[in-house]
């Protein structure tokens, strides 16, 4: 890994290191929104499927806990659009404490997502666990019901792994951000990860009214 | 960025206040029956708005906006091609009752 | 004295290797477990792909041997189902998926453009152990119980029902699919900003265009059918119900997400040939290549039309009549973008100076067995016949034809042609004709009869026929064991080249592209200083350097002055 922004070998200029690095990383995020999109298309077919049971089954999980999570999220959104635009003018100090509050507010959306987990552990409501949405409804009800749940967790989980995965790249950034390394010159990683981690936002302002939302009504 | 356009501090935080807002209306809407005017405007409302939002972060918090012509041909190809997907299946489904 | 344009490769006895090349510049298994340069990483994915190809061949040959009884006692009906799956997994996902793009992508890619290397060469090396641990995977669901599924996965089948050892395979094909997805990343950037100075879009090889446009499709389509074996594998795992009719689940749903890149998939297979042909025809006609602009446009309108397609997969599985409509029509459309292409490849030999080296050889049989390939592809997309065909050796027959008439003899068309770059030394050409016409007889045999099987009415998948289809059988087995010879001819004349062929110098053929202008081997940098391009692609007129007698262009007078 570069340390002090050095021209890897086999570019020729760091316009051209930079280029590539940024256009990477939006490749990437483009492979990542086929990937979610796939869930999103079986949602979306289910949800057509069985709206009823999909609206009712969304009524149960915490409204208040998802849409504070939203708020946190887009917060820490803004913390790391901050981040980069002070690695950009050469705040170094600046850049350390933004990129510290986008890994805060992180970390309290996970802390909360853990809370509605457990929440519908004990509620009977993961699938492939101790599945019983509502023991007095039909089988068929129950079933389908299930599906939202599995899509629920599979969703909001994979979601989850990313914002894991985007902490500790929060955590090394803020290492390297003490360390001094960023500068208005090179700044690349905080840029990347900055994409990153708009993107993994961008999923849950999708995920927030699709399932938080259904029918509330 | 390659293309070191700095955003300044005060169009983040205007575009935060966008996206709270625009949060605050997704849940109220989503408490309206809009369904009664329109079939599935409570979908398309939340949809639309979702939309909305995510625009705002990737032309401004990602620097869409600013980007070189290739990335914003990557950002359109990646949005058109889950759009094939989601509408050319749903167009099975969709249409299985016609006949 | 001029050379004539139908001279034999210009290697001459006393030419010698370069004193210092890619595959000398560092020794030890270190360096090349851990090496970044990618012409190294092409090789580690040569052997790679090559065991693949055996392990995938292995069960071929099961399979053609058990069908040569109408109720063949080489296996049980359950094992059959295992073999033809296994073949199919094992060949598509290992080998034909990444053979030209990870081998002769990766080697060609950053010298056709005058780059040192790829944009990422350390991705580029995470690419391959990414493959080698989906591949262990694979074989160990291989080695434990095998899968039965077909290569398609169906539902409920393999999420509910079969007792094969489903989940390792389909975390072994999910994790391979990263490998792919990198390596589109990495050709993508590469080609977008890693260009020299003076190599414009429109001056870039054809194989370059083509990898762009297979690159596209990995990017875009490989995610989908990861997240879909994703929830397969959760829903066997823990009985949930995507794609289970008791739970409430479809199964259509899995067949669309899952033909959404299966069917990109097969042009990930096919462009990559189609480069290598691109290539291939004009230096062996001695003519820039007919419609240059056309060919880079129908690379990438197969590209994006492939992704309108997919469904034409399930016409018999109960999709709406108007969605068969559709998908049919889409299906004719994206023909056309491949028939151009066979079109001004014919154009181009029109008139042409052509010699029939081996590299040739492949790509006229290309050119054949891939319009038989296509053309049986518009009559599985007719949806009246289709509903006679589907399912029948019909459609092998169809596949197979593109697969290995196409995509294989493809990759190995381009193994000969680059060979001498990457080795630096000629394979036997007299030997290298034989095999190839021996691989193009037995192909023919080997797979012709199907069409006529399917024709008449032998289902695919089956371990047992009626014993009127016995004689088409029979010719089909014969055939690949003429098949299997025409393959292991090249694998060993080709390794015993390496040693004793003869010294190919920088450019034995000539080709124009800038990977000729290199060291054969190349140098680790690729070049010496960063080339700067101002000629056209495939401009055989106005390269002197070549030496050819080409319409009125100079020839290279020899040094003792004989004008």
């Amino acid at each position: 890994m570069h340390r002090t922004g050095e021209l890897f070998g086999q570019f020729e200029t760091m316009e051209q290191q930079r280029e590539s690095a940024s256009l990477g990383m939006w490749v990437f995020l483009s492979t990542e929104v086929l990937f979610f999109g796939g869930m999103f298309m079986t949602y979306t077919l289910n949800r057509s499927t069985y709206p009823d049971v999909f609206g009712e089954a969304s009524r149960s999980i915490n409204l208040t806990l998802g849409a504070v999570n939203t708020i946190v999220l887009i917060a820490s959104s803004l913390t790391m659009a901050m981040s980069v635009w002070a690695s950009q003018v050469g705040k170094k100090q600046l850049l350390t404490i933004f990129l510290i509050l986008t890994l805060i507010l992180g970390s309290v959306f996970l802390g909360i997502k853990g809370i509605e987990y457990h929440e519908k552990f004990v509620e009977h409501h993961v699938p492939g666990l101790n599945f019983s949405f509502e023991p007095g409804a039909s089988v068929a009800t129950n079933a389908h019901a299930q599906l939202f749940f599995s899509l629920y967790f599979a969703m909001t989980g994979l979601h989850a792994l990313h914002m894991i995965i985007g902490a500790g790249l929060l955590i090394w950034l803020i290492g390297q951000s003490l360390k001094g390394r960023f500068t208005p010159e090179y700044s690349t990683p905080v840029d990347l990860i900055g994409l990153y981690w708009h993107f993994v936002d961008i999923v849950w302002i999708f995920l927030f009214p699709l399932l938080y939302l259904i029918d509330r009504h | 960025m390659s293309e070191h356009h700095i955003v300044s501090p005060k169009i983040y935080i205007a575009i935060f206040v966008a996206l709270m807002v625009c949060t605050i209306l997704t849940v109220y809407a989503a408490t309206v029956d809009l369904n009664q005017y329109f079939s599935g405007l409570n979908i398309i409302v939340a949809l639309v708005i979702a939309t909305l939002k995510a625009s705002l972060v990737v032309l401004f918090f990602m620097h869409g906006k600013y980007s070189p012509k290739r990335t914003q041909l990557v950002i359109v190809c990646s949005v058109f091609w889950l759009a094939i997907m989601l509408f050319m299946t749903m167009s099975d489904y969709v249409t299985r009752l016609w006949s | 004295m001029s050379t004539t344009p139908a001279a034999r490769p210009s290697a001459t006895p006393g030419n010698t290797l370069p004193r210092e090349h890619y595959l000398n510049a560092t020794y030890g298994i270190r360096s090349w477990l851990l090496t970044t340069d990618h012409k190294r990483i092409a090789l580690l994915y040569l052997v790679s792909v090559t065991f693949f190809f055996f392990i995938g061949g292995a069960f071929a040959t099961m399979i053609r041997i058990h069908l040569l009884t109408p109720n063949g006692y080489l296996v049980t009906a359950e094992t059959y189902n295992k073999l033809f799956t296994m073949h199919g997994v094992a060949m598509i996902f290992f080998f034909l998926i990444p053979s030209i793009p990870a081998v002769l992508g990766n080697f060609l890619i950053p010298l056709m453009i005058g780059a040192k290397d790829l944009a990422f060469p350390k991705i580029n090396l995470l690419s391959w152990y990414i493959y080698l641990v989906g591949g262990s995977f694979v074989l160990y669901s291989f080695s434990t119980g095998g899968l039965d599924t077909g290569w398609t996965f169906y539902t409920p089948l393999s999420s509910v029902y079969s007792n094969s050892a489903v989940t390792p395979a389909v975390i072994g094909v999910f994790i391979n699919g990263f490998s792919s997805i990198l390596t589109g990343l990495n050709f993508i950037v590469t080609i977008h900003t890693m260009r020299a100075p003076g190599m414009t879009w429109f001056r870039l090889p054809l194989f370059v265009w083509a990898h762009y446009a297979t690159s596209i499709i990995f990017i875009l389509g490989t995610p989908v059918i990861a997240i879909t074996l994703l929830l397969a594998g959760l829903e066997r795992m823990l009985h949930l119900g995507f794609f289970n009719p008791a739970l409430g689940g479809d199964p259509i749903l899995f067949q669309h997400l899952f033909w959404f890149y299966s069917h990109p998939a097969v042009y990930i297979m096919i462009l990559p040939a189609m480069g290598v042909i691109s290539e291939i025809i004009p230096t062996f006609a001695r003519k820039p290549i007919f419609g240059y602009t056309f060919i880079a446009g129908s690379s990438i309108a197969i590209a994006v039309i492939g992704f309108f397609v997919w469904a034409h997969h399930m016409f018999l599985t109960g999709e709406s009549a108007y969605a068969a409509l559709t998908f049919s029509l889409l299906s004719y459309l994206v023909a056309i973008p491949s028939a151009v292409k066979v079109f001004n490849w014919t154009s181009t030999l029109y008139k042409g100076s052509i010699s029939w080296d081996t590299p040739m050889l492949y790509a006229l049989g290309f050119i054949g067995l891939f319009l038989v390939g296509g053309l049986t592809g518009l009559f599985l997309a007719c949806l009246g016949l289709d509903i006679h065909i589907h399912d029948t050796y019909f459609v092998v027959a169809h596949f197979h034809y593109i697969m290995v008439g196409g995509a294989v003899m493809g990759y190995v068309g381009g193994l000969h042609f680059w060979w001498p770059k990457i080795t630096g030394r000629l394979y036997p050409e007299f030997l290298a004709r034989i095999a190839a016409v021996t691989l193009f007889i037995g192909f023919n045999l080997t797979f012709f009869p199907q069409f006529i099987l399917g024709y008449l009415g032998m289902p695919r998948r089956y371990h047992s026929y009626p014993p009127e289809f016995q004689v088409f059988n029979v010719m089909s087995t014969a055939g690949a064991s003429i098949l299997a010879l025409g393959y292991l001819l090249p694998m060993v004349y080709l390794i015993w080249s390496m040693r004793y062929g003869t010294v190919a110098g920088r450019n034995p053929w000539p080709a124009t592209g800038l990977e000729w202008q290199t060291d054969s081997p190349p140098l680790t940098e690729n070049f010496d200083v960063t080339p700067e391009v101002t000629w056209e692609a495939y401009d055989f007129v106005n390269r002197p350097d070549l030496g050819l007698d080409v319409k009125g262009a100079p020839s290279l007078a020899p040094a003792h002055g004989d004008d």
